[in-house]
């Protein structure tokens, strides 16, 4: 303490000395350092070991359990999500701090917990690769703003931040938010964009001057199944196209495994529970799985629910987000088996080819009264 | 055999081996004892001594007050110097303590061994409480009533608790594995007093010594001594296996009503500790003036189990053990999940001093910055009373007394699992401890509130009859005339 020390070396020591003394006593006294002695020990309240847990080290787990599938996207979608990735974690952190320095909140350990990097990389996940920067930035800044800190920060908000960004996006700009590239198809002669390419075409809003976008772009398979059924084809024909792949989109199926396997990577590391991912991915297959086998012309397979746009990602990174999800586990079961039928119902009968970010925020604002009606049985009380 | 599985709870670092490598040890005795008056739950007991009385050692120098509550035995002989506050390490506030000087001599109280078999049940129980017994797992709360309260139930099941799931503390370990018979002999005794149909021991598997030590003395048993039928339970190492209710849902399959005791279904819980005390007293005469203390941490030279007198100061013990060996950043009694943090070691040992941890900045893993609750369900998951310590947080900031109430908050026990998984490093523990009181006295006012609105509508009804009478009357009386 530099403070005392010079107090202590000036000559009116007296006065200072009492004056520390004081002030010492008064200071101990309220850490609850003093009950009627001066402390030869300092004190804490039990428990005195805390495992070795932080918000940090959660959320940077989660961002490695995303690895995976950031992997697969650069290899059939190009190096595009590693800008707008960039762009997404750069525009959340700034937003983040601009709305800790607003609030008066310490910015180290609150920038530093990882939630706003999640926050930036899940919408980056759900943007078109080669999505002009404005895009992701817009929708990152809204997340964070708006969805996360006009609530209150992390942990107060009700609604999963990412998911209000991106919903935001898709109704103000459905389509830049439709235009996907393919996969690299051989038999179509598509070739991914290069980085330099991506990098080009995010930041200049138009293609370099050697690829057209009728060339690289093409719709999602979610939406193209749509747009092909609802032209009068039958599913077998809608998903004959090089868009489709063996369980899914071309592409899509093997960033879905991926993530897939992120999720079970989370769930041994006991960052998730299972409540969620499964409760959702059953609501979503057992009603695909029925109607399809009343009526295999017009409705996709379970599999291919599974595996299509963001079923992996909201079972496992979307909705299982703690803060906005239900609390207790039959709570969860609940919150995930809405998710999952609502997420069913857009694809399917809806006005958007993928619905997980209504689903999701659907539910979100049904949790209050989910976490009223699913209050476990305590010990000891009445089953 | 297997138990059910207790809901949460965790698997933690016992830090055990410590303290149990080296044999049981006996302290000096103390040339000075402070013995508080409070040293156990219930009321405090009164002073039968004046200042500058001479006592012997286990005369009895308070009485119990009220129905919970406890005799205070001098645990040496000598002169009482003093009856004043003194800070004690069982309580926030100075404590009324008998303190005691040694003159050096040996000499005892004569108490009389007691035949067991020429006691009624109801005497043998007035006995105990005379012998100042109280649990010694660490909660003190008095023995006889404890044993008169189970005596209600239609059929007892005596539970014997060796299960020492607090990390550091080894005192229940070490006495089975050296006083097996003590204990035995104890628990036939409790079996008596209660007139328990059934009893068992539970002991965490992590006490392999201690399993066969018990089990070695029950088949090896003396012949004058009824050894009821125990069956030793072994139980899986899950902090908190051996609280007091999830002892009784591990050995019954039953589980203690919210607000009750778990004699309400039949069963009681005592140390292993407490049962070999009893037969100290029963056929020794030795009130309880001494207990096993685990001296251990790394801060301390020679860890071991000791056994001290009462009102022997820490400090005193922990020189007997080696002293302080490197920066002491934290001494406490009891073990790491409840124990509490002892300012000074100018404190006597107590009835609920079990252990005395003398941590070194490495024993302890100490809280972060706190961060707001993410709601990631670590907290509910280890909670063995089944609440969601993230939804009573979040009540308790917001003081919402009646969420409180139905979220449970009073069936919280403290065990701390919750603050331990807690990413956020909410202090959690302590903030449902601290909203306690206020919820007590809401519920407390809300009955008051219910039985005044019950006399008032009580008394509204029978007025509004009385009326009606009257009205009748009237009208018949006018009838009658007209
Ligand atoms: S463990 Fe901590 S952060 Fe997680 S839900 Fe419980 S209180 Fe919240
Ligand atoms: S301290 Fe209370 S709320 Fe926390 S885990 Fe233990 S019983 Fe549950």
């Amino acid at each position: 303490m530099p403070w005392a020390q010079e107090a202590l070396e000036r000559p009116c020591t007296l006065v200072a000395l009492d004056k520390i003394r004081f002030i010492l006593w008064g200071r101990a006294q309220h850490d609850g350092q003093l009950t009627s002695m001066s402390p030869q020990f300092p004190t804490a309240a039990a428990p005195h070991v805390i495992a070795p847990n932080s918000v940090r080290r959660v959320m940077g787990l989660v961002l490695c359990t995303l690895v995976p599938a950031i992997v697969m996207h650069v290899i059939f979608f190009g190096a595009g999500i590693l800008v707008q990735l960039l762009l997404g974690i750069a525009t959340a952190l700034a937003a983040e701090a601009f709305a800790l320095r607003l609030r008066h909140r310490p910015l180290g350990a609150f920038l530093s917990d990882g939630s706003a990097i999640i926050t930036g990389v899940l919408i980056a996940m759900c943007l078109p690769p080669l999505a002009p920067w404005w895009l992701i930035a817009s929708g990152s800044a809204f997340a964070i703003l708006l969805a996360k800190h006009l609530y209150g920060g992390i942990g107060m908000n009700p609604f999963n931040p990412a998911m209000v960004g991106y919903a935001v996006l898709l109704v103000s700009f459905p389509v830049q938010l439709t235009q996907w590239l393919p996969p690299p198809l051989a038999d179509l002669q598509i070739l991914r964009p290069s980085f330099s390419d991506s990098l080009y075409t995010i930041f200049m809003g138009h293609l370099p001057a050697h690829l057209t976008w009728d060339a690289i772009t093409s719709p999602t398979p979610l939406n193209s199944l749509r747009t092909s059924l609802a032209m009068g084809h039958t599913m077998q024909e809608a998903q004959s196209g090089p868009l489709f792949g063996v369980l899914g989109g071309r592409g899509w199926e093997w960033i879905n495994l991926a993530l897939l396997i992120g999720g079970i990577w989370l769930l041994a590391l006991r960052i998730i529970r299972w409540h969620i991912p499964v409760a959702m991915l059953a609501a979503m297959a057992i009603p695909a799985a029925i109607l399809h086998v009343l009526d295999p012309g017009s409705y996709a397979g379970p599999l291919f629910h599974l595996t299509s746009g963001a079923s992996m990602l909201g079972a496992f990174f979307i909705a299982t987000d703690p803060v906005s999800a239900a609390t207790s586990n039959r709570g969860k079961l609940i919150y995930g088996a809405g998710i999952g039928a609502i997420t069913f119902v857009i694809r399917t009968w809806g006005g958007y080819p993928d619905g997980v970010a209504f689903a999701v925020l659907l539910m979100n604002a049904a949790v209050p009264l989910i976490d009223r009606y699913t209050i476990p049985r305590i010990y000891g009380h009445a089953r | 055999m297997t138990a059910p599985a207790m809901h949460g709870g965790l698997r933690l670092a016992g830090n055990k081996k410590r303290s149990t490598q080296s044999a049981l040890r006996i302290a000096a005795a103390p040339s000075q004892v402070v013995l508080p008056l409070d040293q156990h739950a219930g009321t405090a007991a009164t002073p039968l001594v004046q200042v500058g009385e001479r006592v012997l050692r286990g005369q009895p120098i308070a009485q119990p007050q009220g129905e919970i509550s406890a005799w205070l035995h001098a645990s040496i002989a000598g002169h009482v110097s003093a009856i004043e506050l003194r800070p004690t390490p069982h309580r926030q506030q100075p404590a009324p303590c008998i303190v005691i000087d040694s003159d050096g001599s040996e000499e005892s109280a004569a108490h009389e061994p007691v035949d067991v078999d020429r006691l009624d049940a109801v005497a043998l129980c007035e006995h105990i409480a005379a012998g100042g017994m109280v649990g010694l797992g660490g909660a003190v709360f008095p023995t006889a009533p404890k044993l008169l309260l189970g005596r209600q139930a239609d059929e007892v099941h005596l539970i014997l608790n060796g299960a020492e799931c607090e990390p550091w503390i080894s005192c229940d370990d070490m006495l089975m594995r050296e006083r097996a018979a003590d204990i035995l002999r104890g628990a036939s005794i409790l079996c008596r007093a209660l007139s328990a149909a059934r009893c068992s021991l539970v002991i965490e598997d992590d006490k392999p010594e201690a399993i066969l030590a018990m089990q070695a003395a029950q088949s090896a048993a003396h012949p004058n001594i009824h050894v009821p039928n125990i069956d030793v339970r072994v139980v899986p190492t899950i902090y908190p296996a051996g609280g007091e209710n999830q002892l009784v849902t591990t050995v019954t399959g039953l589980e203690v009503p919210s607000g009750g005791l778990p004699s309400d279904i039949g069963a009681i819980c005592h140390n292993v500790g407490t049962a070999a005390a009893v037969a100290r007293w029963i056929d020794h005469g030795e009130p309880l003036i001494r207990r096993i203390v685990t001296v251990t941490g790394s801060g301390v030279a020679e860890a071991s189990n000791i056994e001290v007198v009462l009102g022997t100061s820490i400090a005193d013990v922990i020189a007997q053990c080696g002293g302080y060996s490197g920066r002491v950043a934290r001494l406490l009694m009891g073990g790491s999940m409840m124990g509490r943090a002892l300012a000074s070691d100018a404190l006597p040992v107590v009835k609920a001093s079990n252990c005395l941890v003398v941590a070194l900045p490495t024993d302890l893993q100490p809280r972060g910055t706190e961060m707001p609750c993410i709601r990631c369900g670590n907290c509910s998951e280890a909670c063995p009373a089944m609440l969601l310590p993230q939804q009573l947080h979040w009540f308790a900031r917001a003081q919402d007394l009646p969420a409180l109430d139905l979220h449970g908050l009073l069936d919280c026990i403290e065990c701390g699992c919750c603050d331990h998984v807690c990413p956020s490093q909410i202090p959690l523990t302590q903030q449902f401890r601290d909203a306690k009181p206020a919820l007590t006295a809401h519920r407390s006012a809300q009955a008051a509130a219910t039985l005044a609105r019950t006399r008032f509508e009580a008394r509204d009804a029978r007025l509004a009859r009385l009326e009606s009478e009257r009205q009748a009357k009237l009208a018949e009386r006018r009838k009658s005339v007209g």
